[in-house]
């Protein structure tokens, strides 16, 4: 199942209230641990508020020149023997990933960990025509076998535990003639190495995504913690990269800049396992790697948010710091949000790729409890820009009819001090009255749908206006 | 319009521009991707002498590799034969056919079978060298060439690395300005390597050797001088 061919986003609410009510989702859910790992990791790092400032820097300005980096970059693409296609929708990107697979004959591709995969629904398109695509990342590999998208961007099987694991492996390996039920993860790592060893050895080309691109030397850099990545972009005759115009980064000190805030901000680690810097096809010399090497630059609207208020948006380095420190993500997980990117992240990019009309429900998925944007490596504004999409949401007579009116009824009053006066004065010494025993309401005429999950608390029977009044006499 | 220059020329609308930049922005933007100019690099990247040496024992430890110190060339053989022996794994390595290992006296350990060459998906044990050791992280830094094949870093289950005290330097940014002394393109890879492979993608729990290697190695040769201050 791909999100990118059905997105469900339009329908968060509901998906919402399921994953609330679904206890395998919500025992795996707390299996999620890398907020403590990461304040671990910053703490040991004095300088990671002033990396963050300067990992911004390098982005800004990037952005800025666009064009002229990705015409550096593609120049030694080329310099160093690779080769670079230009996409600007998923249906050419997809046309030229088969074509490139079709020249070498492929029948079984290896997979490394991409979103922009995800994005453009490439496994069910290599599917139909005939190539069997194997993703190699456990997780990705894991939900692979399952059906199912994943729901993080950097742990993709969150929502599974290990006894769905155990089911799935029973299921699908016994054509490898695996038929034992496992207990221990230690087994199920085991077994699915032996069998993705198989698939690495056999595959004929190797598709990866790219954490960086450098302008510099056109290289290509990924990281994992696996070596997936690296024995799918080594043992195939060719390695295929699969990226976006905003991976670009300057130079390798650059990147070595933001490396240093990625690892951390993600899974608390000091570094990735792999760091892989790719450039080009293998050496006349060499004894290993790839005989082909390209690169696969896809726009798919990206290019359409530079110079709006979401460009800060194209910082992103795809960390999951912001899903993980989510409220609402860990509440409901990635799937709810019905799109390839949950969590924050997903919220401001997902309208802005889809549109506001499919996904305008998820930049009202928040809190704005500014979690999101106080751990974002990148210092991307994530509420500022929630609050840009709801405005765009409103502004296109989106939101629903009661919100709407709502909204119109509170700004006829806001506008007219008097008015508003008159109106919440005495409503707040009902409320003062009618909740002074309790402290706050369990229910609360048109306000069910809030205190259906939480008190409201009792308000103190005054207004902030007369209260200001008072202590400013 | 193709996609190319229909991509260019979006972002050049978008940027509020009509064609590229003019010519001196052009020079200025030149002369950033040629000035290898470094951001910050944090104070742990910048140490020196044995500070730095005990730095990368202390992080690549840290990144759950092991590491044995040898005094000298002369010990590495028997520190290699004693760790596959302590893993319990037979005395047989593929090796890299790299000159910098023939310096170690592999011929005082008989009983090591070793082979020369790319790794084979039957090997157990690569053994490697490695351009560069990075204190801040405890990383390994290796290019991929005809002296050191990449798949011996993937392949087997275990990887061996033989580093030389002088070759740890402070940062990744010591690193590439190392490596653009030796030459003026990179190879096709640049293997940054920090620990064994790990997966925690079932229930999170922590595993090692998920597709690389599940052991890594370190033989450090560091006879205990001030190596490598000038670095």
């Amino acid at each position: 199942m791909s999100f990118a061919e059905a997105p469900t986003s339009r329908n968060f609410k509901q998906n919402a209230s399921a994953a609330l009510r679904n206890e395998t989702l919500q025992r795996a859910m707390g299996y999620l641990g890398f907020t403590q790992k990461r304040a671990e990791a910053v703490a040991r790092l004095p300088e990671f508020e002033a990396l963050r400032d300067q990992a911004r820097d390098i982005k800004d300005h990037t952005l800025k020149h666009l064009d002229f980096y990705l015409e550096a970059y593609e120049a030694k693409v080329m310099e160093s023997g690779g080769h670079m296609h230009w996409c600007r929708t998923p249906e050419e990107a997809r046309r030229t990933i088969l074509d490139l697979c079709r020249s070498v004959g492929a029948r079984s591709v290896t997979r490394g960990k991409t979103m922009i995969g995800e994005e453009i629904a490439l496994n069910p398109f290599l599917e139909r025509n005939g190539i069997e695509p194997v993703e190699t990342d456990l997780g990705e590999y894991i939900i692979q076998l399952r059906g199912e998208p994943p729901s993080h961007i950097i742990a993709p099987a969150i929502h599974v535990t290990k006894e769905q694991v155990a089911d799935t492996f029973l299921e699908k390996h016994a054509a490898y003639g695996k038929t034992r039920l496992l207990t221990e993860p230690r087994e199920m790592l085991e077994e699915a190495r032996g069998i993705l060893r198989g698939k690495f050895l056999k595959a004929d080309a190797g598709i990866t995504g790219a954490n960086f691109l450098v302008a510099e030397t056109g290289s290509s850099i990924i990281v994992t913690n696996e070596g997936n990545g690296d024995l799918t972009q080594l043992l195939p005759k060719m390695h295929i990269v699969l990226a976006t115009p905003e991976k670009l980064v300057p130079t390798l000190e650059d990147a070595s800049t933001i490396l240093r805030l990625l690892a951390r901000s993600a899974t608390g680690q000091e570094f990735s396992v792999y760091t892989t810097v790719s450039t080009g096809p293998r050496r006349r010399a060499d004894p290993d790697g790839p005989a082909q090497y390209h690169v696969v630059i896809l726009d798919n609207g990206r290019i359409s948010m530079l110079g709006t208020e979401f460009q800060d948006m194209l910082r992103c380095i795809r960390c999951s710091a912001c899903l993980n420190h989510c409220p609402v993500y860990n509440a409901v997980g990635g799937h709810a949000y019905g799109w390839v990117y949950p969590g924050p992240m997903g919220s401001v990019l997902t309208p802005g790729l889809i549109g506001v009309d499919q996904a305008g429900a998820l930049p009202n998925a928040s809190t704005f409890c500014g979690k999101c944007e106080s751990v974002c490596p990148m210092k991307i504004p994530l509420p500022k820009m929630m609050r840009h999409w709801r405005e765009r949401e409103y502004e296109a007579k989106l939101s629903p009819a009661i919100a709407r009116w709502g909204l119109a009824a509170w700004a006829f009053a806001a506008r007219r001090p008097r008015l508003y006066r008159a109106l919440t004065r005495p409503a707040m010494a009902v409320l003062g009255r009618l909740g002074k025993r309790r402290g706050n309401f369990a229910n609360l005429p048109l306000a069910g749908g809030w205190t259906e999950f939480r008190d409201m608390p009792a308000p103190e029977g005054k207004t902030f206006h007369q209260l200001w009044a008072e202590r400013s006499r | 319009m193709n996609a190319r220059d229909d991509m260019l020329a979006g972002i050049r609308k978008a940027l509020g521009r009509d064609g590229s930049a003019d010519a001196a922005t052009r020079a200025t933007l030149q002369a950033r991707l040629k000035g290898h100019k470094q951001n910050l690099v944090p104070k742990r990247g910048r140490v020196q002498g044995r500070e730095k040496i005990e730095a990368f024992v202390k992080m690549a430890e840290f990144s759950l590799a092991t590491l044995a110190r040898v005094r000298s060339a002369g010990d590495v053989p028997g520190a290699v034969a004693d760790y596959l022996k302590s893993q319990n794994l037979p005395p047989k390595l593929r090796m890299a056919p790299d000159q910098k290992l023939d310096a170690y006296p592999w011929a005082s350990k008989p009983l090591l079978q070793i082979a020369r060459g790319k790794a084979e998906p039957e090997d157990e044990v690569g053994l490697t060298g490695a351009f560069a050791g990075i204190a801040e992280t405890g990383t390994l830094m290796l290019l991929s060439g005809p002296a050191s094949p990449s798949t011996l870093n993937f392949l087997p289950e275990t990887h061996v690395v033989v580093v030389r005290a002088e070759e740890i330097l402070g940062s990744y940014e010591d690193g590439w300005a190392k490596l653009r002394q030796i030459a003026d393109k990179l190879p096709r890879t640049v293997n940054f390597i920090t620990g064994p492979s790990r997966s925690g993608d079932i229930e999170q729990t922590l595993q090692l050797g998920a597709h690389g290697p599940r052991r890594l190695h370190i033989v450090l040769v560091d006879d205990g001088a001030d190596a490598g201050t000038e670095r």
